[in-house]
């Protein structure tokens, strides 16, 4: 037998893609996805990339495939959005070499904007969506979506979620298969989607469906039933097929491997075999509406909401006879939300803004907490890219006005990812936003990776290094200012002397970020209580190490402390005062 | 068949609660039972609440530990155990650090860290193992041990061999740490030992 140890599902997929003979991973980073590329980068055969954002991650699979290698894509659920153009028009053309995208879905929102189930997007682009319900599924699905996308001639989704992508289970380790480069052959009726080909490839895609529909039926590895107890029957799949087997082991289940195309004879049959037939699922009645549309009696999401996750509990107490276990609540104990850690370069951005009671067009990553009180200096945040493109609309709206007290606020690789076109559209339109690029020089949120403005590749080998002054004023913004974060008086005269201009400008806020340059630590700061007035003017700045005494006065936690010095810039009276210790 | 057991590791972003994971998963795994471990990352990463669960037996379906069915939670900060106490089983054991990290509402005086949180836990708790691990960890030359110190008084509640866990932290941490780490660990274990 084979080796066997824990892996995550996203360390096994990585894996997938290496005994699979793949070749290259490509994503963005996001939250439950991001590990799979970062793992996959350990594989010496495989390439890894970081592209830029989600579309051009799938468009570079799209090409790596048409050129006659397998290839991974992966991204969390709304850089599927991002995604989405040329994920509908892959399915037209189809594949050279296996191409699998992953979705990774966040059921229950621990750490994203929303909670859509891509799911959807499988039936929508009309490509099968596979489902891992732990880590050896995640590697074998991501080993069988490859056969199935070269079988089938047609993109594969891996559907995800938290749960799935980060839990830890026993995965049986294979050897690499081998695979020869598949030759590059020009063919533009299926390549190139004009109007007279694409008619063609829909017609064609439609009978693939066709196809994928009898071959989800007879897949026992996909989709199966577990014979036992006949009262009940339970359709289940990816994690929340395990919380049915942990709470009903007795009950018949269909699981569910895929579930775009469903199996309709398999569904039927188990149907026809048990007495009262249910579905669990999160999220979206997904299931659910298909098995109804059959014309077989269902039942789903009466019993389950259609928001957040399903857990063991909730099945055992809405179909399991033995008495579930109540959650009790936990009363007076005050919650523990992330915060910007010591140090962090971006809670000087917010102070300042705060201090100058700014319109603020927020976006997304690490920054995103400057919402938070104290700081509260963030109005609105939707997606990557926003910011810009919102503060624009904004002025739009309001006019002139509004753009002298409104500022976007957008991370180095949230810029890159989507704020470029945003702030083209500003300049083009005539807009006159202060907007400010918060440049900590990684992509911090999701665990810092590298972007094209760090200088390092997926790899950590050096790459040419994106100079965003250069680009910005490309882009034809004239005022561009460059100030260190932690130089507030300079911030704060940059931020007046660009919101009174009319014309865009932008200025680019440097400092690294806390977790990564320890080089720039100093030593510790106490607070002196004599000096101490207990003004709370430090409070301000939200620092998790300024710690309010009963008395008013402040005490600094030194375990935290970077030494970062904001606070002793802020105190009137030099009561923050620095130690040795570092 | 015999019973899952499940083991709830909770504490703030930073503390080491996933290296404590990690060497646990791989001692059951050595022990060769079936593993299944949770973590959440994301942004809990920022200083905000950290949950790891491990379960373990001959076989293991969910990787998720359902409310009041910890038979052992291993909680890093006091509060945290407070906040994972609906976790545990009417018979389940708390192993707590004493240690205080003040979350951000405490810190701007928007909310009180409970001052009896420790009798609480001993009221709630039908066994509870308390300590502040951090001087413990500090007494062996390692301020960051904590989270070793806790696995050792941990293994002091667990019928695995000791050597399967040196085994495992021999391999699970750096070479350059491994003295002062295997010097935590035997504290613990002996003052859990002591305890139990
Ligand atoms: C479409 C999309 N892709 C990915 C993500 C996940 N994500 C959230 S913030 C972020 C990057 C933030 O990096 P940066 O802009 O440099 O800010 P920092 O966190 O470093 O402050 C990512 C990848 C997302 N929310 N949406």
């Amino acid at each position: 037998m084979n080796e066997k140890i824990l892996l995550t599902g996203n360390e096994a997929i990585a894996r997938g893609v290496w005994e699979a003979g793949g070749h290259l991973v490509v994503a963005y980073p996001g939250t439950p996805s991001t590990e799979i590329t970062e793992n996959a980068a350990k594989y010496l055969e495989l390439s890894a990339q970081w592209a830029p954002n989600e579309k051009v991650a799938l468009e570079t699979g799209i090409g790596c495939s048409i050129a006659g290698k397998r290839v991974l894509v992966a991204m969390k659920h709304v850089g599927l959005n991002v995604a989405a153009d040329p994920l509908f028009t892959a399915a037209y053309t189809g594949v050279n070499g296996g191409l699998v995208i992953v979705s990774a879905d966040d059921p229950g929102i621990h750490s994203s904007q929303n909670e859509q189930d891509n799911r959807h997007y499988g039936r929508a682009a009309k490509v099968p969506v596979l489902e891992p319900s732990d880590s050896k599924e995640a590697k074998n699905f991501t080993k069988l979506a490859f056969v199935l996308s070269e079988q089938f001639d047609v993109p594969v989704i891996l559907r995800l979620t938290t749960r799935v992508a980060h839990s830890q289970s026993l995965v049986e380790l294979s050897p690499r298969e081998e695979l020869p480069l598949k030759d590059y052959v020009k063919d533009a009726g299926k390549y190139v989607m004009v109007p007279a080909h694409a008619k063609k490839r829909h017609v064609i895609l439609e009978n693939k469906l066709l196809e994928l529909a009898k071959f989800s039926d007879q897949n026992k590895e996909l989709n199966h039933i577990l014979w036992q107890n006949r009262k009940m029957g339970i359709v289940a799949s990816g994690a929340v097929y395990q919380y049915v087997r942990e709470a009903l082991p007795d009950v018949s289940v269909l699981k569910i491997g895929m579930s775009f195309p469903l199996p309709e004879k398999l569904i039927k049959e188990f149907a026809a075999g048990v007495e009262k037939l249910f579905v669990v699922e999160e999220l979206e009645p997904f299931m659910e509406n298909a098995i109804k549309a059959m014309g077989i009696e269902v039942v789903g999401s009466e019993m389950f909401p259609r928001v957040g996750e399903i857990f063991t509990e909730d099945i055992r107490a809405k179909l399991g006879d033995a008495a579930a276990r109540p959650i009790l609540p936990t009363m007076g104990i005050p919650v523990r939300p992330p915060v910007l850690c010591p140090g962090c370069p971006h809670r000087a951005v917010f102070y300042v803004l705060h201090k100058l009671k700014l319109n603020v067009s927020g976006d997304i990553g690490c920054y995103t907490l400057g919402f938070m009180p104290p700081l509260s200096a963030i109005d609105t945040t939707i997606c990557m890219g926003a910011s810009i493109s919102v503060a624009h609309g904004m002025e739009v709206a309001q006019g002139r006005e509004m753009a002298a007290k409104t500022v976007a606020v957008i991370g180095d690789s949230t810029f890159i990812h989507s704020g470029i076109t945003s702030l083209i559209n500003t300049v083009y339109n005539g807009g006159s936003s202060t907007i400010l690029i918060l440049d900590n020089s990684i992509t911090a949120m999701t665990g810092h990776q590298h972007n094209p403005a760090t200088g390092f590749d997926a790899k950590g080998n050096p790459a040419p290094k994106l100079s965003l002054a250069a680009l910005v004023r490309a882009c034809g913004v004239n005022r561009v200012q460059i100030v260190d974060a932690f130089d507030l008086k300079k911030l704060q005269a940059a931020l007046k002397e660009e919101l009174a201009v009319c014309e865009p400008s932008v200025i680019i806020v440097e400092r690294a970020c806390a977790l990564i340059d320890k080089s720039s630590r100093q030593p510790v700061l106490v607070a002196n209580q004599e000096k101490c007035n207990g003004c709370g003017l430090c409070l301000a700045l939200g620092c998790p190490c300024l710690i309010k005494r009963s008395d008013g006065k402040v005490e600094v936690d030194a375990a935290q402390c970077v030494g970062c010095g904001l606070c002793a810039a802020l105190c009137q009276r030099g009561a923050l005062e620095k130690t040795g210790d570092e | 068949m015999s019973k899952t057991t499940n083991i709830l590791i909770v504490g703030v972003g930073g503390q080491g609660t996933i290296l404590a994971s990690r060497v646990l998963a791989g001692v059951l795994l050595a022990e060769k039972y079936d593993v299944k471990v949770s973590e959440i990352h994301g942004m809990s990463q920022r200083g905000g609440s950290v949950v790891t669960q491990v379960r373990y037996g001959d076989f293991v379906a969910s990787p998720i530990i359902e409310p009041q069915t910890a038979d052992i939670v291993l909680a890093f900060e006091l509060l945290e155990a407070l906040r994972s106490l609906p976790f545990l089983a009417e018979d389940g054991k708390l192993i707590v650090n004493t240690q205080a990290i003040l979350p951000m509402p405490v810190v701007t005086g928007e909310a009180q860290y409970p001052t009896d949180a420790l009798s609480q836990l001993e009221k709630q708790a039908s066994l509870v193992l308390a300590t502040d691990a951090l001087q413990m960890a500090l007494a062996c030359g390692n301020p960051k041990g904590v989270n070793i110190v806790l696995l050792g008084i941990l293994s002091a509640l667990m019928d695995i061999k000791e050597e399967t866990w040196l085994l495992v932290l021999r391999d699970k941490v750096p070479p350059r740490f491994l003295g002062v780490n295997l010097a935590a660990f035997a504290e613990g274990r002996k003052w859990g030992l002591n305890k139990k």
